[in-house]
C-alpha cells in the first residue's frame, strides 16, 4: 500500500504539535480576557476582577463556565444551519493562520528534530492573507442569518472595514518583501536573526518603521478592536452583529477576537520583530554552553514575551482612544493608508535598487 | 491508490457537488456558499499540481474578495421565491441547448488530452512564486503590463462614475 509511505512520526509530530498550539493559544487567549479587564481597571483607577481564586485569575473559567450554562436560543426566523455556522468559522479563521508561524527554532526529541512550526509552506505570507480575507465570512454568515436589522448592518460594516485594510495592510507587507526576498516566515526570521548585536540590528522594524505603522493599524481595524470596533458599536447598533447569538456561540464570537489579537501579535512579532529570535543574545554560542533544545525554548519565551506586549499595545489602545466615526474610517484606509504605503514601497524599491546596482 | 489519487477524486466529487449544488440551491446567499466551495476545492487541485502560489492567489481573489462583494449585493437583495421572475419554456429550452453544446465542446477538447491527466501528479515546478514571477515578468512582461494597465484604467473609470457630482456653485 502506497498509502502507509507517510512517515508515521511525523505525522504523530504535526498532530502533537496542533494541538499543543491550539490548546495554548486557547489559554492565552482566556487570559486575555482576564488582563483585559485588569487593565481596563487599572487605568480607570479601579480594582478589576479579584473574587475568583487569587488576584481573580479564576475568573475566565468562571466566565466560560457561565457562557456554557446558559440558555441556548436560536431565533425562529433565522437559517438554523447558517447561524450555528457562524461562529465556526470564526473561531476556525481565528485558529488557521497559526499554522505558518514559527513559534521557535528546532528542537532535538529522542534523536529527531522537531521543527517548532506545524508548515513551512514557501508561501507563508501569502496564506496569511488568504485566511485574512476569509474571516470576514464568519462575521457576514452569523449577521446576515440572525435576521435582524442592526446585526446585517454591523456585519456589512465588519465587511466592508476588513476589505478596505486589507489593501493597506498588502501594501504595506510589499515593502518588508522586496526587503527579505521570501514568503516564507521561517526564511524571514532566519534572516532577522543574522543582524548585529545578537540579532537586535536584523530587526525588520528598523528597515521599515512606516511600514509597520501602517501594518500594525491594518492589524487593530482586522481584529475588530477599538478605534475600529464600528461592527459592535453599541450605540448605534445595539450590540452588532452577534446580537442574536447566546450562550456558548456568543462566546465563540467573542473569543474569537481574542484569538485573533493573539494570532495577529505573533504574526507582527516574527515579521518586525525578529521573531523567535532573543536580542543582544547570539544564540549560536549560547547553544553551545547550554543546549540548543534550551535556546530553543528560550526563544519561544522571547516570541511571547514580544506577544504579551503587543497584547497589552491593543489594550492599551482600546481604553484610551475613542472609536472612529464610519466615514471617517473609511477616509483613513483608502485616502491616507493606501497612498502612504505605495510610497513607502516605491522608498523602498527605489533604495534597494541604489544599492544593490 | 496512491495519496495524491484519493485526494484528487474526493476534491472532484467534492467541487462537482457544490457546483451542483451553486445551481440548484434555492436561496441565493446558500448558492454563493456553495460557490466558495467551489473555489476551495479547485485551490486544492492547484496545490496538487504543485502550483502553490496560484492555489492561494485563488483563493485570496475569488474566495476572499469577490464572493464577499457577491454577498454583499445579495444579502441586501432579499430575494424571495415570489419575486423570482417567472421564465417561459422557450427561454428554458434555448438555455439547455446552449450549456450542453458548452459543455460538448469542453468534453471533446479534454478528452484527447492525456499530458492534462499526467500534471495532476504534481512534478511541474513553474506554479511556484519563483518560476511563476520570472516567467510573468519576462517572457510574458508585455502582456502583464498591459493587463495591469486595463486594472488600472478599470479603477480609474469606477471611481469617476461612484463620485458624487459637485453641485454648482451659486455665485
Amino acid at each position: 500500500m502506497d498509502l502507509l509511505a507517510i512517515d508515521l512520526s511525523l505525522a504523530l509530530e504535526k498532530l502533537l504539535l496542533i494541538g499543543g498550539i491550539i490548546t495554548f493559544s486557547l489559554i492565552v487567549a482566556m487570559y486575555t480576557t482576564y488582563g483585559e479587564r485588569k487593565v481596563a481597571a487599572f487605568m480607570q483607577d479601579r480594582i478589576g476582577p479579584n473574587r475568583a481564586g487569587p488576584f481573580g485569575l479564576l475568573q475566565p473559567l468562571a466566565d466560560g463556565l457561565k457562557l456554557f450554562f446558559k440558555e441556548e436560543i436560536i431565533p425562529t426566523a433565522s437559517s438554523k444551519l447558517l447561524f450555528v455556522l457562524g461562529p465556526a468559522l470564526a473561531m476556525i479563521t481565528a485558529m488557521l493562520t497559526s499554522a505558518v508561524i514559527p513559534w521557535g527554532s528546532s528542537i532535538n526529541v529522542f534523536g529527531r528534530d522537531v521543527s517548532l512550526q506545524i508548515a513551512d509552506v514557501n508561501i507563508g505570507i501569502l496564506y496569511i492573507f488568504g485566511v485574512v480575507s476569509l474571516g470576514v465570512y464568519g462575521i457576514m454568515i452569523g449577521g446576515w442569518s440572525s435576521n435582524n436589522k442592526f446585526s446585517l448592518i454591523a456585519a456589512v460594516r465588519g465587511a466592508s472595514q476588513i476589505i478596505s485594510y486589507e489593501l493597506a495592510m498588502g501594501l504595506s507587507l510589499i515593502a518588508l518583501l522586496m526587503m527579505t526576498g521570501s514568503l516564507s516566515l521561517r526564511t524571514i526570521v532566519e534572516q532577522q536573526m543574522t543582524g548585529g548585536w545578537g540579532g537586535f540590528l536584523g530587526w525588520n522594524i528598523l528597515y521599515q518603521p512606516l511600514g509597520f505603522l501602517i501594518f500594525l493599524i491594518c492589524v487593530f481595524a482586522e481584529c475588530n478592536r477599538t478605534p475600529f470596533d464600528l461592527p459592535e458599536a453599541e450605540n448605534e447598533l445595539n450590540f452588532g452583529y452577534h446580537q442574536e447569538y447566546s450562550s456558548m456561540k456568543l462566546g465563540l464570537y467573542l473569543f474569537s477576537e481574542y484569538v485573533n489579537m493573539f494570532i495577529s501579535s505573533a504574526v507582527m512579532a516574527t515579521l518586525f520583530f525578529g521573531g523567535y529570535d532573543i536580542p543582544f543574545v547570539d544564540e549560536a554560542t549560547l547553544s553551545l554552553t547550554i543546549g540548543a533544545n534550551a535556546v530553543a525554548l528560550l526563544g519561544f519565551g522571547a516570541l511571547f514575551a514580544k506577544i504579551v506586549f503587543f497584547l497589552f499595545l491593543f489594550m492599551w489602545v482600546r481604553w484610551t482612544i475613542p472609536r472612529f466615526r464610519y466615514d471617517q474610517l473609511m477616509d483613513l484606509g483608502w485616502k491616507k493608508l493606501i497612498p502612504l504605503a505605495l510610497a513607502n514601497m516605491l522608498i523602498t524599491a527605489i533604495v534597494i535598487l541604489w544599492f544593490n546596482k | 491508490m496512491h495519496i495524491t489519487e484519493i485526494l484528487f477524486w474526493f476534491l472532484t466529487s467534492l467541487s462537482l457537488f457544490s457546483a451542483l449544488m451553486v445551481v440548484f440551491s434555492s436561496n441565493p446567499v446558500y448558492s454563493v456558499l456553495w460557490l466558495i466551495l467551489v473555489f476551495f476545492t479547485i485551490s486544492g487541485h492547484y496545490i496538487l499540481m504543485n502550483a502553490q502560489f496560484l492555489a492561494i492567489v485563488n483563493m485570496i481573489v475569488y474566495a476572499g474578495a469577490i464572493m464577499v462583494l457577491f454577498l454583499f449585493v445579495i444579502m441586501f437583495m432579499n430575494m424571495n421565491k415570489e419575486s423570482e421572475p417567472q421564465k417561459s419554456n422557450w427561454l428554458r429550452l434555448a438555455a439547455a441547448v446552449s450549456g450542453g453544446s458548452l459543455m460538448l465542446i469542453l468534453v471533446a477538447a479534454l478528452k484527447d488530452n492525456g499530458g492534462f491527466i499526467n500534471s495532476l501528479r504534481g512534478e511541474g515546478n513553474i506554479g511556484l512564486i519563483k518560476n511563476l514571477g520570472k516567467v510573468l515578468f519576462t517572457q510574458y512582461v508585455v502582456p502583464f503590463e498591459i493587463s495591469s494597465i486595463l486594472f488600472l484604467s478599470a479603477m480609474v473609470g469606477a471611481v469617476v462614475l461612484a463620485k458624487k457630482e459637485k453641485s454648482p456653485v451659486v455665485s
